[in-house]
Parts: structure tokens; C-alpha cells; sequence
């Protein structure tokens, strides 16, 4: 039986929610040079983007969105790993500015320029150590349509409330696949706006309250005077060497995350009583993930499913959601398991097995395979 | 109104005898001169001696990476709005302008309305006074005395040749504060090079040189150009507002599906050849049915040559996974599409194949059904012919919501759909 009645059945790509969804959210500027698979996100942004910038390369790309940002005004790119690799420098020094902005990360079959038309989840390892130092980019990943509309509005959201670079993560066949999709699911999607210093006393940029986020005044200003700065600095936001107030604002920028974790915290538990295996996963693997769970389950088999959809700083809510599973499996679309390793370290202990593939998306039936097996 | 620019321009961070404390006080002083107040001016700094400048500055400050002040204020530059009143100054040395060259041609093609000065005291002097690309012959460094051999990038030329709107070199000592007026009053972009010597490297290594001595001897002579050019805003890259979201994206049931479960169908073609619009196209005519789908595309990076895959799922059930493995039907339609699918033809034994009857038969255990396509719809209009065969052969939609797609399609209005019911 089919199940059109009053629905908005649009047959539709990830791209054009995500973008609509951006914009929707805040984002006022789509800074971009383009990159298979990405170019999607960047042709519909020059649709529907208040502004938009076709830089020369991608350390310009981010300059320039540093740039807007340190207007008030929410940058947003799109691109794949080559593009990535060149913006990294530049993400660490928005993170320092704590200047707010998405990058949205369109992975594809690596190493180097690789497949550039295959997909892949090789850049979770990438992600996560972008930042010198051990600090973390907030990560949302996109497991299906309904989330390329609600990750990418709290990818934005997040990226003004926080004040940082968020990575959005996802993968050539979430962006590019068209699918049926019934447009009634979209929610509402408010437009963030940065928390503004108000007052006459001294601003200082830097300064913070409990919330440990600074108050955003723009270059623009012409009662305060304002520093970006991407040196350890002091609260006014002048370049200092290891004094212990630098140094206290270099630690807050974790303290600054660790904090508000729960705040933008985002995954989905398909659980059922008593089973002892879970399936995790994210992505366009969360998709054959789901199907591998609807088989296993008119099967009669008990398993449940944790997609992960903030994916760092690393929630130890999986940690405490996949401790009572005797198996655990983890499906992704990369060499060895790498949010495995990141998850459980370089040896991870027996229980917990991995699903893998390069060059091809991991089939249902793998995953199947996986949990019927008896290791 | 207190217009200082500098904290206190007698206590600026740089070795005595700097010429870069010479570029802020003369910097000051030609804002001074223009009326602008502290806050009206954003100077973006980054990395070398000059950059250390931010703490002495009562403006607004952003000091960022090596080599990129210039690309991160060419995002102040192109976003500030028409009439804010505020100027962009960029302080970069010559090792900045090295790491960043693009920046600057990219900065000057775009014509950002910003100021450029490049503090070229001709080395690195934050690490040891290492040679720049801005080293000119005759100039020794204390690491490597025979670079200088090579010589300078002209960088003044180099900005001309891009078009930007105003460039000059100066020389360092004394009152230049008139020609740094000239260059900010440039509405938009404008660069102004300073030459100094380094006085804790480029004096010890080149002892009893004069600046103008080493401005003559290089060829890099004192020099001013200016164009006449509109200027850049963020205006000239605004996009449109309209939702992405429109009512035109819907497909409507107007039919019942004729199938119960999930077909699999991979279409194989060649790049331009209508392999991506076909797929679609039945993808959408499922719809018309009510029928859930998804449209998977697999092509190389090239745009015009090699094979064109697409793997279409329609089902009365939500799909999740939008792989096909095993598909029950197979369209190839030319060789590269052939190729492409040929390890699946291989490994399956129950599709149902449709092949172009210019192509070889594959050895398989399925079902192989060779069919004239391209001689009877043309190569371009093949797969969609294919997709009409499927449709009528084997009755997974219905033929009224095969025409019914079609007419809606934008093929229909090149193409007559007599192309394909003829001849199947």
C-alpha cells in the first residue's frame, strides 16, 4: 500500500536542503571555489545565497569568509578533501578569532585527488584532528534528507551560538542521490542571530561570563574598538605570549564546547528490549544501516541502531549508550573503521567489529552479514 | 574627539632605527589628514615584524596567518557595506607578500576597495633575515649571499599587469605621509610599497649601504600608475532570495502503481547521451504513481566523454539504501555503458538486460534482449527510448503515466514522443 495521502512527495538532492536550510538558519554568504563532489552546493548557492563570492582557491575561500564573519555576517563553503586540506590553517585561525562559520565537507575516495565521483567516509579522522592542540570543530554529520534540513540549520545555529567554525560531514551520495522526499517533514527553521555586546563600559573582545562565549561586536563599530586575532591573546585580544590569562583563553575555547556539548548533541537510538547488538553508524551508511536493521528485524532478529549525527567533540553518551551491547558494529564507508579507532583507540576490544568498504557504498546486506555472524 | 591613531607613536615595538615605525607614523598621520577618526580605519595584519604593530593601534584590529592579511581583508573589503565609512588597511611584509602573492593579484583583480602596504625591508627579518622573493641583486642577506643574484620580484609591475587601480613605491625614511594620502583616497583597491633596510640584518650584511642606493642598483625604481576603475562591493556578487523549496519540485500521485515491491533498474550509458535525464525521468514517472524513488548517478570527472551510469530504485515501500547491486532490469545503451556494467552482467542471472543491438552479446545467465535503441531514437535519445521499452515490455508503470511524464518533460518539446512509442 502506497502512502501519498496528503503528503508533498518531492523527488529532490540533499544539496537543495541543505541550502535552503543554511540560508534559512542564518547563513548570508556562500564563499566557495568548486570541487567535485560539492558543486552541487555551490551551483544552488548562487541561486539562493543573500551573497555570493567565487574565490580563487580555498585558503582565499576562508579568508574571505573570516573576513565576512568578523562583519556579523554567517559564512557558509562547501568542498571535498583537497579543498579541505588547503583551508585547514585557515579553519584553525577562524577557531581562534572565534569567528563563526560552516564548512561543509562533501567526502569523497581518497588519498589525494583520488576518485573525485566516488563517495567515502575517509575524512573523519581528518575532522578530528584539525586543530593543532587537541581542540575540537563541533560535527555534524547528515544520515538522510530530513537531516540535510535539520543538521544543516544546527550546523548554522551552532557555528552563531558558539561562535566557531563547524564542519558539516557528509559524502557524495547524500548530496547528490535524488530521492523521493515528502516536503511536509521540513520543520521551521528560525534564523540565529550572534549574542551582541550591549552596553557603554569597556569592551574588550574576549571577555566572557559563565557561558564562556564571548560577545560579538563587528569590525563595523564605532564606539568599541574591536580585535580579531589569530595569535594567543589576552582578553583584549592582543597578541601575548604564555601569560596565564592567554593562557586561559586558549583553554576555554575546549571549556567553551565541553559546556554547551549537550546543547548540540544529535543522534537517533532505534532501540528494542533486550537486544544485545547494536549498529552504529552515520552518513549514507546510516541508510543501509536502517535497511539492514527493518531486514534483520522482519527477520526476528533483536538489534538496535545508533546513528551518529554530532560526531565531535566525541559524545560520551555513545560510550555510555553502546556499553550495554555484547556486540557492537560499527559501519562505515572508509579503509579501517575510523570512527572506531576514535571511538575505542587503535585496538579495539573484541566485540567491537567494523564494517568497511572503499570505493563502493557498504550494502545492507553486509551489515547483516555482520551481526549474524557468531564472532 | 582623540585622533590618535597610536597609542604613543614615540613607543613603537620595532629594533631603533625600523623602517616600519616610519610606515606607522606616517600612516597616522596621512589618516589624520584625511579626517578619519580611529575607528573608522580596520587594519589587517598577520605575520612578521610589522604585524606586531596591533597592540600600539587604537583602531580596529585583525591579525591573522602568514601571507594572508590580504585575502582576509579582501572579505572586510568585499562585505562592508557601500556607505559604512570605514577603511581597510593591510601592513604586510615582503615575506607575507611572498606566501600571499596570489592574494595581492586576486585583491587588485577584484578591485576590493582596501589599502595594501607592503613593508619591504628585502628580507625575513622575524627569523634571521633570510632572502624573500623581494631580495634584490646586489643585497646580501646573512643566510644565503648569493641569493640576491637572482633579484626582486617587481611587485608593482606585477599588481599593474592585473589592472589594479593604484600602485606606488615609495621609499621609506622620512615625511611620506602625502603619498600614503594619495593611496587611500583611492575608492578602490590600492597598493603602496615601502622600501627600508632592515637594521638588524640588512645593515650588518651590507655594511654602509644607503636605501637609495639599493633602490637604484636594483631597477626597481620609485614609481606611481593608476587606473580608472568601478569598484567592487559585495553588491556586485548578490545572488537571488527566492526559496529553493518550490511547488514545482512536487510530483503529484495521478496514477496507481502497477507494481507491488521494489524494482531495480541500471541505466549504462555514455557521457551526453541522456543517460542522468532518462533515469530521472523514470524515477519522476514512478512518482506519478505514488511510487517512492531515488536517482543514483556514476560518471568519471570528465564532462563530455566516457561511460554515464544511473541506478534507479522504485518501490511501494520508503528506500533507504539508493545502491543497487543487483538490478533486476539493465538498459545499456553504448559501449561505455556496457563496460561500466559488465562485472554485473556477469555476476547476475536473473536480470532482465536491454542492449543496444550494435553491442555484443555478453556472456551471462541472464536474460539478454538486444533491441534496436540508437538506430531507431538516435544516440542522444537512446536511454530515453530504453526506458519507454522497459515501461511497455514489462509493465512496471503504466503506460498513461509514461505519456503523461513525458508530455511534462522538456524533451517533449524538442523531441516527438511518436520518437519512442513508434518503436517499441
Amino acid at each position: 500500500m502506497t502512502e501519498t495521502i496528503n503528503k508533498q512527495m518531492a523527488f529532490i538532492d540533499g544539496s537543495r536542503l541543505i541550502t535552503e536550510a543554511c540560508v534559512r538558519a542564518g547563513a548570508e554568504v556562500f564563499v566557495g571555489y568548486p570541487i567535485t563532489p560539492a558543486n552541487l552546493l555551490y551551483s544552488y548557492a548562487n541561486q539562493r545565497y543573500p551573497a555570493m563570492m567565487a574565490a580563487p582557491d580555498e585558503i582565499t575561500t576562508l579568508q574571505w569568509m573570516t573576513g565576512y564573519a568578523s562583519l556579523g555576517k554567517l559564512p557558509v563553503t562547501a568542498t571535498s578533501f583537497p579543498g579541505y586540506a588547503l583551508m585547514i590553517e585557515s579553519i584553525n585561525m577562524a577557531l581562534m578569532m572565534e569567528l563563526p562559520m560552516v564548512i561543509i565537507l562533501v567526502q569523497r575516495l581518497g588519498p589525494a585527488t583520488g576518485t573525485a565521483t566516488n563517495g567515502a567516509q575517509g575524512d573523519l579522522a581528518v575532522v578530528h584532528g584539525s586543530i593543532s592542540g587537541g581542540f575540537q570543530l563541533p560535527t555534524f554529520c547528515i544520515s538522510n534528507l530530513q537531516d540535510c534540513w535539520e543538521m544543516s540549520a544546527k550546523a548554522v545555529e551552532t557555528a552563531i551560538k558558539l561562535r566557531t567554525p563547524v564542519v558539516l560531514l557528509t559524502s557524495k551520495e547524500m548530496v547528490m542521490t535524488q530521492m523521493s522526499f515528502d516536503l511536509t517533514k521540513l520543520t521551521e527553521i528560525k534564523k540565529s542571530e550572534l549574542a551582541v555586546f550591549e552596553g557603554d563600559n569597556l569592551y574588550k573582545s574576549y571577555e566572557t561570563k559563565e557561558n564562556l562565549i564571548p560577545s560579538f561586536l563587528p569590525v563595523t563599530q564605532n564606539q568599541h574598538q574591536v580585535r580579531f586575532t589569530a595569535s594567543t591573546h589576552n582578553k583584549e585580544g592582543i597578541l601575548q605570549n604564555t601569560t596565564p590569562e592567554a593562557l586561559d583563553n586558549t583553554r576555554r575555547l575546549k571549556a567553551k564546547l565541553d559546556l554547551h556539548l549537550d546543547e548540540f548533541l544529535f543522534y537517533e537510538l532505534d532501540e528494542t528490549e533486550s537486544a544485545e547488538t547494536i549498529i552504529l553508524s552515520f552518513d549514507i551508511t546510516a541508510q543501509a544501516s536502517r535497511e539492514a536493521l527493518h531486514k534483520l528485524r522482519d527477520a526476528g532478529e533483536k538489534v538496535d541502531l545508533l546513528v551518529a549525527k554530532t560526531l565531535f567533540p566525541m559524545p560520551d553518551k555513545y560510550h555510555q549508550i553502546l556499553a550495554s551491547y555484547k556486540k557492537v558494529i560499527i559501519a562505515e564507508e572508509n579503509l579501517d573503521g575510523q570512527y572506531r579507532h576514535l571511538l575505542y583507540g587503535s585496538k579495539p576490544p573484541s566485540h567491537i567489529k567494523g564494517v568497511n568498504a572503499i570505493g563502493r557504498m557498504i550494502q545492507p546486506e553486509e551489515i547483516i552479514k555482520e551481526v549474524n555472524s557468531n564472532g | 574627539m582623540d585622533n590618535r591613531f597610536l597609542i604613543d607613536s614615540k613607543d613603537l615595538p620595532f629594533c631603533k632605527g625600523c623602517g616600519h615605525a616610519g610606515v606607522a607614523q606616517n600612516t597616522e598621520k596621512a589618516l589624520q589628514k584625511m579626517g578619519y577618526n580611529p575607528l573608522d580605519v580596520i587594519f589587517v595584519t598577520d605575520i612578521g615584524c610589522h604585524g606586531i604593530i596591533d597592540k600600539s593601534l587604537r583602531s580596529h584590529t585583525v591579525h591573522g596567518l602568514h601571507g594572508r592579511s590580504v585575502a582576509l581583508a579582501g572579505g572586510i573589503a568585499a562585505g562592508l557595506p557601500k556607505d559604512s565609512g570605514k577603511k581597510v588597511v593591510v601592513f604586510i611584509g615582503d615575506g607575507g607578500a611572498t606566501i600571499g602573492m596570489q592574494h595581492l593579484l586576486v585583491a587588485a583583480h577584484h578591485n576590493f576597495p582596501m589599502t595594501v602596504v607592503i613593508h619591504n625591508n628585502m628580507l625575513y627579518g622575524m627569523t634571521g633575515g633570510q632572502p624573500s622573493e623581494f631580495t634584490p641583486c646586489g643585497f646580501n642577506t646573512p643566510t644565503a649571499p648569493n641569493r640576491s643574484a637572482i633579484g626582486a620580484i617587481d611587485m608593482v609591475r606585477l599588481m599593474e599587469g592585473v589592472g589594479a587601480a593604484y600602485v606606488s613605491r615609495i621609499s621609506g625614511i622620512g615625511d611620506f605621509s602625502d603619498e600614503l594620502v594619495e593611496a587611500f583616497s583611492q575608492p578602490g583597491f590600492s597598493l603602496v610599497e615601502v622600501m627600508e633596510i632592515c637594521p638588524s640584518y640588512g645593515v650588518k650584511s651590507n655594511p654602509g649601504m644607503k636605501l637609495k642606493q639599493v633602490i637604484e642598483s636594483s631597477g626597481l625604481q620609485l614609481h606611481k600608475n593608476k587606473l580608472e576603475r568601478s569598484v567592487n562591493h559585495n553588491e556586485t556578487y548578490s545572488g537571488f532570495n527566492n526559496s529553493l523549496l518550490t511547488d514545482k519540485l512536487v510530483v503529484e500521485k495521478e496514477f496507481d502503481p502497477v507494481i507491488k515491491g521494489t524494482v531495480r533498474i541500471l541505466l549504462g550509458g555514455s557521457a551526453g547521451e541522456g543517460t542522468q535525464s532518462a533515469a530521472e525521468f523514470l524515477a519522476r514517472t514512478a512518482m506519478l504513481s505514488g511510487l517512492y524513488a531515488t536517482k543514483k548517478g556514476h560518471y568519471p570527472v570528465t564532462v563530455g566523454v566516457g561511460f554515464s551510469a544511473a541506478e534507479v530504485i522504485i518501490s511501494d515501500k520508503p528506500i533507504y539504501y539508493s545502491g543497487s547491486t543487483k538490478p533486476d532490469y539493465m538498459l545499456i545503451t553504448s559501449q561505455d555503458g556496457l563496460e561500466y556494467a559488465m562485472p554485473r552482467i556477469k555476476k547476475s542471472d536473473t536480470s532482465v538486460i536491454l542492449l543496444d543491438s550494435s553491442l555484443e552479446t555478453p556472456e551471462t545467465a541472464s536474460t539478454v534482449i538486444s533491441t534496436d535503441l540508437r538506430s531507431k531514437a538516435g544516440s542522444r535519445n537512446a536511454a530515453m527510448l530504453s526506458v519507454f521499452k522497459l515501461i511497455k515490455d514489462y509493465g512496471i508503470l503504466s503506460e498513461a503515466s509514461l505519456l503523461t511524464a513525458f508530455s511534462r518533460n522538456k524533451l517533449s518539446t524538442k523531441v516527438p514522443v511518436e520518437t519512442f512509442t513508434a518503436n517499441i
